[in-house]
């Protein structure tokens, strides 16, 4: 469904990434893994056209996404949780979820039946809200963009394990209903439960992918 | 000063700060929503001013002359997007204000050519035409109020667009993060240019009311356009909630400043030195006010991107 072939990116005149190549199948979920500073917030905004590829070709369902402003990649079917979460900070957790929905499978309801803790929070504004409570937002949010691809970049960081345990709880029901999901995040053992493929990024550049179940030598290869 | 002229005063300050919230409601939006400093904005209210004069000398009917010059405002608004601002977005803003000052120069020195630089007036409608009774034998003219009002009425149906439909929140949700926004699937140019157009309504529609109880030249956007970038800049930039605030102190404070500090200072100094102190304490008021405000909250009274 999404395939990226040799995609080079940077700022200014700084090269980040070194032809990078992915590939994700429809309903699969592939974990994207790396030390900080490697690319992979570099990835996800070229994917998102937040930053303009230098070169490569990146194709969903068949349309060409590189060079296409990020609405109209949206629009083809790419839903960010970007990292830093970015809430609309003045904006209720209802508004956040309706402002920019499109029709499909995914409404309200769904969502806050997936995420239930956003039930009562609904007439908060996005800056009264904890880190954790930002996320699930986030994530409702893009999925009422109702996309066939959602992007997690940093999926749980700097939240507290109850919050961390509830995100990936509802990544799995996610990846039980087929939904497609490339999610960066550094809780190793977690992602290689939930992915079902691992490609790790190291200085711009793939040096690893493959299945998860054999990814035994990839927190060798994070140094962790 | 009397209980009544303190309300003739009061009045005039509200009236004050609802045109310059119509002028602020497009600026602030504009610059809060894509980073575009638009000093041409001023000059929308004085052609809105001139396209009413125009108008009406045209159909006959006040009447007609607003909503026409209203329209027309929002065409040209829609022109000027397609022609400059568009090419503004994400430029460094010392071009935009040079792009922008140059659209002053240029719509200053065409109306001048259009209709002369000698002021032009307006006939107050007679429906509108008259006062009204105040207590203590004071009287208001009936049009100021229907300015008010009016100036109520339409900052109560922008905040109802901008409250309550999908339109009005994502114009919210650009002002905090136009670039999340758009990741999101939203065109934000498209928005850009629906917000710029409706804009240019605003302050066209100002220009108009206000055109019967100002005079009308070609140099009238600029004071206000000064006092709109006070209005925007103290009610945290993006925020129509916060502009409107805004408006209304600024609008007060000038208004009511003026005439208490007069007051004030009769009675403190010389009359020579009072008269002379007076108007230049008067004018430094507002700026006084902002100062004080960003002293304490840096991002304005209700900022667009939340705690500033």
């Amino acid at each position: 469904m999404l395939e990226v072939q040799d995609l080079d990116a940077g700022y200014g005149r700084a090269q980040v990434l070194f032809g990078v190549s992915l590939s994700i199948s429809a309903g699969e979920t592939l974990a994207l893994l790396g030390r900080n500073g490697m690319g992979k917030t570099t990835t996800v905004r070229a994917l998102m056209g937040l930053l303009r590829p230098w070169r490569g070709a990146v194709s969903f369902a068949g349309t060409r996404l590189a060079g296409l402003p990020p609405h109209r990649i949206a629009q083809a079917g790419l839903g960010l949780v970007p990292e830093g979460r970015q809430v609309f900070p003045t904006l209720t957790v209802a508004e956040n979820l309706a402002a920019t929905a499109r029709p499909g499978p995914w409404t309200r309801a769904r969502v806050l039946a997936l995420l239930p803790r956003l039930a009562e929070r609904l007439s908060h504004r996005g800056l009264q809200l904890s880190g954790g409570e930002q996320q699930m937002v986030a994530i409702g949010r893009a999925l009422m963009t109702n996309p066939r691809l959602l992007i997690l970049d940093e999926a749980t960081e700097g939240l507290a394990p109850l919050m961390r345990a509830e995100i990936f709880r509802a990544l799995a029901a996610l990846r039980a209903e087929g939904q497609a999901v490339l999610i960066i995040d550094k809780q190793v053992a977690e992602l290689r439960r939930l992915a079902d493929r691992i490609a790790v990024l190291e200085k711009g550049r793939v040096i690893w992918h493959g299945r998860s179940a054999e990814a035994d030598g990839v927190e060798r290869l994070l140094h962790l | 000063m009397s209980v009544g002229l303190l309300l003739v005063q009061t009045l005039n300050g509200l009236e004050l700060g609802v045109l310059l919230f119509l002028i602020a409601a497009g600026l602030t939006l504009v610059f809060g929503v894509m980073d575009v400093v638009n000093l041409a904005h001023g000059v929308q209210y004085m052609l809105g001013a001139y396209l009413a004069v125009a108008f009406a000398a045209a159909t006959g009917s006040f009447w007609l002359a607003v909503p026409l010059a209203a329209a027309a405002s929002l065409l040209l608004g829609a022109v000027l997007e397609r022609l400059v601002f568009r090419r503004l977005v994400g430029a460094d803003h010392l071009d935009q204000v040079l792009a922008t000052f140059g659209l002053i120069l240029l719509a200053e020195e065409g109306v001048k050519l259009v209709w002369g630089p000698a002021p032009r007036s307006l006939a107050i409608p007679d429906l509108l035409a008259g006062t009204v009774p105040l207590f203590g034998g004071l009287r208001y003219a009936v049009y100021r109020l229907a300015v008010l009002g009016a100036g109520l009425l339409v900052a109560g149906l922008l905040a109802l667009l901008i409250e309550r439909t999908r339109a009005g929140m994502r114009l919210r949700a650009g002002a905090s993060n136009a670039a999340m926004l758009s990741a999101l699937g939203v065109d934000v140019g498209r928005l850009f240019a629906l917000v710029l157009a409706a804009g240019a309504m605003l302050a066209g529609f100002a220009g108009a009311v206000a055109a019967p109880i100002v005079s009308v030249d070609p140099g009238m956007g600029g004071p206000v356009l000064i006092l709109a970038f006070v209005v925007i800049v103290l009610g945290g930039a993006g925020s129509v909630r916060g502009s409107f605030l805004a408006a209304l102190l600024v609008g007060l404070t000038d208004t009511l400043g003026r005439s208490l500090l007069d007051a004030a200072l009769a009675g403190a100094l010389p009359p020579a030195a009072a008269r002379t102190a007076g108007p230049a304490l008067a004018s430094m008021l507002i700026y006084l006010l902002m100062a004080a405000v960003l002293a304490f909250r840096p991002g304005g009274l209700l900022p667009a991107r939340g705690r500033a």
